[in-house]
């Protein structure tokens, strides 16, 4: 096999296998470090330039680093990356100094941001600092997006909500709310420089074929529409029977918000087994916690109405199957159909997006699926003054998938207002950088603790389904979070290997925990990972190999479970393992 | 200060037909020199007993003082284990092992150990034919005690004080096969492709099984001028040929050309199978074995490998017919026979 070249920095980035998972590329070793010294301000302003929302997702984050950290595949349960964010967050002081500084003289360029979610803050957040003058329009009273309409606030407070997103408004956007943009064609004549386009996927999808719903429709809600009326108080109360219909996280939303509204009968029913649901499965967790039954393989058939009351809904039951072509698919049991009473409905099968206000000959090009056609890395449309990021461009995600994809449109927008090519963009930056002190000791603690993932407490439940507004989870303490943070791995301290120095002694092969160092004959990569001492089954995790050595074979690492202990570089007699912290800073509007 | 080492281990580490795991062999973190040779043969030793595999608790390890007899710290961590003083490893193991014969011995022991201070009780041990394995960790020095020449040093060989060794050395093989061992092999720290089957198949030997295993001192007697050095090892090694040992649990599935292996069933059932090639040279025969080793040496080559294999040699519980069951299971009845018995025994003494 061809040795590894360390050069390309995307090498050691997939090592640090949280901070590849994070959309936005977060360094989460780095800032969990930091909050295991206690240095909150700092943890908090890493995150905060990555991800920009720190404390709305170190509540709700989608967390796509935690399936993939490593912890997680030497033991049970990864590290609380999530909650750890929160920490940072709570336990910071004011950090307002050190935000960037906006500069009065502008640099002559105007922006137009359709919608006020996460995605467009994130594009006035990269530009602002930059000199670019920002307008931003949202049909909502206020700015955030659906972190606002939707999310509730049991899960995320209004003031965590308002606090990150006042550090961006405060920088000097011109907002114009309750303003829905009827019209793209009216925004061109504007004359802006650029327009970005974050208006997410703003239409819940419907069960209208289904037998009743025109009859029912008085007490049946899209579950979206529903949320947000409750935000804004059009809806105080529910009745005691609720099925909500759907599996992914808007249901578990909508049967939490109903038990805190007077549903005291409120169930989950979904089309397929409990096993496929989207939802995540610590949102799952908290819907049974409050006593919402999640009943699945149940395909709804009709609502029934009588005498105009909508009294209960009828399902069929279904097993999945493989058809021919080996897809799953839901074929019924033959059974009668269950009967469900209830007093309302809340559908949750799905969001769509939806450009009404888009004329068709601007020019700009939609997708057979009704989605902007896009270049997947500029994220410029068709029109090539108008980007697209967040729900409205691929879809709808998550938050941290919308602020990454803000950041790139940032980039795009700075490129084509410079007049420059979009496709040369900034590189990010990386450092390598030696963590030796001493013959055992390092600049990070390199001792890895047995400590079990920290459990979160939460508020009393009786005391929370009464309220609405109060936050169920609580955060981890200070402790807590010290403890939590201790069982992080630095993934991104790098092993470096050395060949030209290294003696074949075995050292490092008979010290290294998780058996990750091998010597032994050249060969392809499918054969070498067959041959290693423990095979390396996991491919998403790459081989370290070097150049021939002296005995002609050569050393090959299996970076999967590497626990970066640092005891190879302790054991190696001449110094041929290396211990260097490995950062990667994404690119970001502005870098060169 | 990492003076711990994790105990995570790799989550697909395999399990041996014991059901127990690699880690189930391993001790606590070594304090040895950062490269010592010593440490790649514990873990040799570590890889052979689960590959065996040894029940641990059936296993008893022991050794002499130098920092080739700490390492049983490191190994082995749900043995039974003695430390003894300089140089007597072999009255220890004699002891135990008359003792109780159904526990697995595993000595080892220094040149230092060995070859100076411990040279008498080595020889006897061999003399009567212990049932054990003795292990060498060979690297021309006293380590522990800052690198003096030992008595394997070879004459001329210059360790990190500079000085060349103007004394004859002694080859503990030779030593080994001229005083009756029925199996003696050699073996280097820095290849456990070998070492790990001369272990396993030394551990199955009935009998003393000697090995001499080349361990680099990386402190001290790794310089450019020792012969024991990572490198002139590397440039100077020969194999008397390669081998497969397969235990008498393992199933056979190999099928060797006729002629060109040699089979030697061993006492236990498992069987050795000698490759042949047209250099390699019969190890069953004590003469030729003697002759081969001492041809290499004249050559500037270091034979390892299995130097010789006797498997037909007693040991000395059958060459003293002691008793067939461990001490310690002995009853009174056995133990006091009763008048009749004492009776018969003072006839034969008429
Ligand atoms: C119930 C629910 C719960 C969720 N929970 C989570 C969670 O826990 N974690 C997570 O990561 N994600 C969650 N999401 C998804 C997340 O909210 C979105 O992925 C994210 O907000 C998308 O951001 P965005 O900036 O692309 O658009 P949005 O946040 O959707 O913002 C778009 C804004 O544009 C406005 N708008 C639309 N059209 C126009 C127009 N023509 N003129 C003016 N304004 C317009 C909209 O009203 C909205 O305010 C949830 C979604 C829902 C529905
Ligand atoms: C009776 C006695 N004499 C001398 C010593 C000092 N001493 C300790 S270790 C050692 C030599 C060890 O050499 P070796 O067996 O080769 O072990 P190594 O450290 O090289 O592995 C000596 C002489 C001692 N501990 N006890
Ligand atoms: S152990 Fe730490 S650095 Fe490694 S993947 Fe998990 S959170 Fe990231
Ligand atoms: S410990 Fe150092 S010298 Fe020894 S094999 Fe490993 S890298 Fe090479
Ligand atoms: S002094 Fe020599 S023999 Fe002793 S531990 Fe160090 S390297 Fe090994
Ligand atoms: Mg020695």
């Amino acid at each position: 096999m061809k040795p590894t070249q360390t050069e390309n920095p995307e090498y050691f980035h997939n090592v640090i296998d949280c901070q590849y998972a994070c959309p936005a590329h977060t360094p989460v070793p780095e800032y969990i470090r930091l909050i295991s010294d206690g240095r909150y301000d700092d943890a908090y302003m890493i995150n905060w330039v990555s991800n920009v929302f720190p404390g709305i997702l170190g509540r709700i984050c989608d967390r796509p680093c935690e399936p993939a950290c490593r912890r997680g595949r030497i033991e049970k349960e990864p590290v609380a990356i999530c909650r750890l964010k929160r920490v940072a967050a709570d336990n910071k002081d004011s950090i307002k100094n050190r935000l960037p500084s906006v500069p009065t003289a502008k640099n002559g360029k105007k922006i137009a941001l359709i919608g006020g979610g996460p995605a467009s803050l994130t594009v006035a957040r990269d530009l602002l600092p930059l000199g670019y003058q920002v307008d931003l329009y949202d049909n909502q009273a206020a700015a955030g997006g659906f972190i606002r309409t939707q999310v509730p606030s049991f899960r995320l407070p209004a003031e965590v909500l308002n606090e990150e997103v006042n550090y961006i408004l405060d920088m000097g956007v011109t907002c114009h709310f309750n303003h829905y943009v009827r019209s793209l064609k009216a925004m061109l004549d504007k004359g802006y420089d650029a327009i970005f386009i974050g208006t997410g996927a703003p239409r819940g999808r419907d069960l209208p074929e289904l037998p009743g719903r025109k009859e029912g429709d008085a007490y049946i809600h899209v579950g979206i529409d529903w949320l947000a009326a409750v935000l804004y108080r059009h809806v105080a109360r529910i009745g005691k029977r609720v099925l909500v219909l759907g599996g992914g996280n808007t249901a578990m939303d909508c049967c939490r918000t109903a038990r805190r509204l007077g549903g005291e009968d409120v169930r989950v029913v979904v089309r397929s087994p409990r096993t496929e649901m989207k939802a995540s499965p610590w949102e799952i967790e908290d819907a049974l916690h409050e006593d919402v039954p999640v009943i699945d393989n149940h395909v709804p058939l009709e609502f029934v109405v009588e005498k105009g009351r909508l009294v209960g809904m009828r399902f069929d039951r279904v097993v999945g199957r493989l058809d021919e072509n080996g897809r799953r698919k839901l074929a019924s049991t033959g059974e009668e159909p269950v009967f469900m009473p209830c007093d309302e409905v809340l559908l949750a099968v799905g969001q769509q997006n939806a450009f009404p206000w888009i004329e068709k000959d601007l020019g700009l090009q939609f997708t057979q699926k009704g989605l902007p056609l896009l270049n997947e890395i500029t994220h410029q449309s068709t029109l090539k003054q108008v980007f697209f990021a967040g729900d409205a461009a691929f879809g709808p995600r998550n938050v941290i998938t919308a602020v990454a994809q803000g950041h790139q449109a940032a980039i795009s927008i700075d490129l084509f207002c410079q007049g420059e090519d979009l496709g040369n963009r900034p590189h990010p930056k990386v450092n390598l950088f030696g963590q030796k002190m001493g013959y055992h000791e390092w600049l990070y603690e390199s001792q890895v603790t047995d400590d079990k993932r920290q459990a979160v407490s939460v508020i009393e439940k009786v005391k929370s389904l009464k309220d609405r507004l109060l936050e169920v989870e609580l955060g981890f303490d200070k402790e807590k979070g010290h403890k939590e943070a201790r069982r992080c791995l630095n993934c991104d301290v790098q092993t470096i290997f050395i060949a030209q120095t290294c003696i074949e002694c075995d050292a490092c092969v008979d010290i290294c925990p998780v058996t990750c160092i091998n010597f032994l004959a050249d060969g392809e990569e499918t054969d070498l990972r067959s041959r290693l001492q423990i095979p390396a089954e996991n491919l998403s995790q790459s081989l370290y190999v070097s150049p021939p050595l002296p005995t002609g074979r050569i050393m090959v690492k299996d970076e999967n479970v590497c626990l970066h202990c640092g005891l190879c570089a302790e054991r190696c007699p001449t110094a041929s393992w290396e211990m260097l912290k490995f950062t990667y800073h994404s690119a970001q509007a502005g870098d060169k | 200060m990492t003076f711990t080492r994790p105990s995570f281990r790799h989550p697909s580490q395999p399990t041996n037909s014991l059901g127990y795991s690699r880690s189930d062999y391993e001790g606590t973190i070594s304090t040895l020199c950062a490269g010592c040779g010593h440490d790649s043969i514990s873990n040799a030793i570590i890889q052979a007993c689960f590959e065996i595999p040894v029940e641990p608790h059936k296993v008893v390890k022991m050794s002499g003082i130098g920092c080739s007899s700490k390492t049983p710290a490191y190994y082995l961590g749900k043995s039974h284990g003695f430390n003894s003083v300089h140089g007597r490893m072999p009255s220890i193991a004699t002891g135990a092992n008359m003792a109780n014969r159904d526990l697995i011995y595993l000595g080892v022991s220094g040149d230092g150990d060995t070859a100076s201070i411990g040279m008498g009780q080595f020889i006897h041990v061999l003399r009567r034919d212990l049932n054990m394995t003795y292990v060498v960790m060979n690297n021309g020095c006293y380590g522990l005690t800052k690198g003096q020449d030992s008595a394997t040093a070879d004459k001329g060989s210059k360790s990190k004080k500079g000085a060349p060794n103007p004394f004859e050395s002694i080859d503990l093989c030779e030593l080994a096969i001229q005083l009756g061992a029925g199996f003696v092999g050699r073996g280097f720290s820095g290849d456990k492709q070998q070492l790990v089957p001369l272990l396993k198949a030394a551990m199955s030997h009935e009998g003393i099984a000697f090995l001499d295993v080349i361990s680099p001192c990386v402190t001290f007697n790794n310089t450019s001028g020792s012969t024991k050095s990572y490198q002139y090892v590397r440039d100077h090694i020969e194999a008397t040929g390669t081998f497969d040992f397969i235990p008498l649990q393992q199933e056979i599935l190999t099928q060797y050309e006729e002629g060109t292996t040699q089979a030697v069933t061993m006492h236990d059932g498992s069987v050795i199978y000698l490759h042949k090639n047209a250099n390699s040279p019969d190890v069953t025969n004590r003469r030729k074995s003697m002759d081969i080793l001492e041809a290499e040496k004249e050559k500037g080559r270091l034979l390892t490998g299995i130097l010789f294999l006797d498997p037909e040699s007693s040991d000395t519980h059958e060459i003293l017919a002691t008793s067939l069951s461990p001490l310690n299971t002995l009853t009174e009845t056995e133990l006091c026979p009763g008048s009749a018995a004492l009776q018969k025994i003072n006839e034969r003494l008429r």
